[in-house]
């Protein structure tokens, strides 16, 4: 294993330490955590519903990245593909609350839903308002009483954007977790490996690909996904990817954001080629394609791969979507 | 049987040098059927137990098991921090007048896992060993080999919660690494007990 790290132990607060060093007109770190919140003059002047996010790290941008005006107000880095600890996460929350209560974004892993209920048990014995929204628009995972559901992977950055953008227009909490819901409800992803992830204290990768393989429905830690093929071109997957998740949308009508979502170890270059091979196939389908977007927004360390996101967004949520953020990555 | 203060000083210490000795296996196993880290998490908070028995040697049990509670919740994150946090977290709030019996104890730790994880035994969780184990105590036949059937039945099972259950059938013939380190905490039970 190669990286650029000191001792692996501490991979996460230098990592925070570095990103809030180098951001501090944007961001601060919450005194003794590893949690980032808006450090701009806006944060205060416009008082709106809090919105926390946060997870394992190594999915970096995501999510202190998306922390500024219009998208997050807080966000939680836990270690690597490890969920944070109820102590960071409810700091977070007393640091962004401003009387109107707060929306906790988690992805749907059990860990996550735990230590974000712990969290949130903690915040209401200060009379905090809190409403939670699972993402869970990983669709490789089959949806079934029988296992944890499905997982959240790159749809969370679509998420995190268009309820930040209602929530700096001043929408309540109730409405917003409202629309957070529908928002997941109609957005579903799949991700495609080339190589598996290096988690750093393991120091190999989660899993071997031959060199002309590659695996689809992985997740964004290292998870198996449901086939093993040989690498085909580019417009072939996007084929694949795209037939699957249109699948799942019974009403193909109406306009839809797509966002490209790089792994880490894929270069844009690859990415920009996929998302041309995605946008040939929905028109071919004659699919309304309002929005884009490409780059690496969730990544899982340096695995090499690449995830496709379709959300079925009308123009409102367009408008969302497109909105000017200031923030670190977005 | 009651466990007393020194006696569960010495159970936790106990089981802390057996997180640090097992660190690897439990990545390994972890690595298997999770996100193969369970090892390092559990280490990160087996030293932040020694972390914090260094600062306030706890003076009653109450306190032991929650300075244990925080630690775990504190440090370890994933699943397993707010699992073993909220079972050792019960059991102080349920000493906290009275000592009670060892059984009693488990049965609570056990019952606060299947709160926190809503979930039961036989999903392939750490649930598959307190369960089994609080029974055992209750029926005064807890052993070496309580520990070791509720993880061959764990290893038989398919996970239908956490992370292990989007493998489905191929989760089967691993053991949960939760499994194995609630297995170390009662195998260091045992060994306090003088079993």
């Amino acid at each position: 294993m190669k990286k650029i790290i000191n001792d692996v132990e501490n991979i996460v607060p230098e990592m925070i330490s570095g990103l809030v060093r180098t951001n501090k007109n944007l961001v601060r770190q919450i005194d003794g955590t590893t949690a980032v919140v808006r450090n701009d003059a806006k944060f205060n002047e416009n008082k709106q519903v809090g919105v926390v996010s946060g997870g394992g790290s190594g999915h970096e941008p995501l999510h202190a990245g998306y922390v500024g005006d219009g998208m997050l107000s807080a966000a939680v880095a836990g270690e690597v593909f490890t969920s944070p600890t109820p102590d960071q996460i409810y700091e977070a929350i007393k640091a962004v609350d401003q009387g109107q209560g707060v929306l906790l974004i988690v992805k749907n892993y059990s860990g996550d839903v735990m230590n974000f209920d712990m969290a949130k048990e903690m915040a209401e014995a200060d009379d905090i308002k809190i409403a939670t929204i699972v993402v869970d628009d990983d669709i490789s995972v089959k949806n079934s009483e029988f296992t944890q559901g499905k997982r959240g992977v790159a749809g969370t950055a679509l998420v995190e954007k268009v309820v930040g953008a209602a929530a700096r227009s001043g929408m309540n909490l109730d409405d917003l977790a409202k629309l957070g819901q529908n928002v997941i409800d109609n957005t579903k992803t799949i991700g495609i490996a080339l190589h598996a992830a290096t988690v750093p204290a393991v120091g190999h990768p989660g899993f071997e690909l031959k060199d002309d393989e590659i695996e689809y429905g992985i997740g964004i830690h290292n998870e198996r996904g449901y086939a093993i093929e040989k690498i085909k071109p580019s417009k072939e997957l996007a084929h694949e990817l795209v037939e699957k998740i249109m699948d799942e949308f019974t009403d193909k009508s109406g306009s839809y954001a797509i966002l490209v979502n790089g792994m880490g170890g894929t270069p844009l270059m690859e990415q920009y080629i996929f998302a041309n091979d995605v946008l040939n196939e929905m028109s071919s389908k004659q699919i309304d394609v309002e929005y884009s977007k490409v780059g690496n927004l969730v990544t899982s360390l340096d695995m090499q791969g690449i995830s496709l996101t379709i959300m079925k967004a009308d123009s409102e949520w367009i408008k969302m979507l497109q909105e000017p953020v200031t923030t670190i990555a977005w | 049987m009651k466990l007393e203060l020194v006696a569960a000083k010495k159970w936790i210490n106990l089981f802390v040098e057996k997180i640090e000795d097992n660190k690897s296996e439990l990545n390994e196993l972890d690595t298997a059927i999770g996100d193969g880290d369970h090892g390092t998490n559990m280490d990160r908070g087996a030293k932040a137990i020694t972390d914090s028995f260094a600062k306030k040697d706890p003076d009653n049990l109450s306190d032991l098991y929650k300075t244990t509670a925080f630690a775990m919740i504190q440090k370890v994150g994933g699943a397993a921090g707010p699992l073993y946090g909220t079972a050792f977290l019960d059991m102080s709030k349920a000493v906290k007048t009275d000592n009670l019996e060892l059984s009693d104890l488990i049965q609570i730790g056990s019952d606060g896992l299947k709160r926190r994880g809503e979930s039961d035994v036989c999903m392939k969780t750490m649930i598959d060993v307190w369960q089994p184990i609080a029974t055992a105590m209750k029926n005064g036949n807890f052993n070496q080999q309580t520990i070791n059937e509720a993880l061959n039945e764990n290893k038989a099972m398919v996970a239908t919660k956490g992370r292990a259950s989007y493998l489905e059938e191929k989760s089967k013939g691993h053991i949960d690494p939760g499994s194995q380190s609630s297995a170390y905490l009662f195998e260091a039970l045992l060994e306090v007990m003088g079993v």
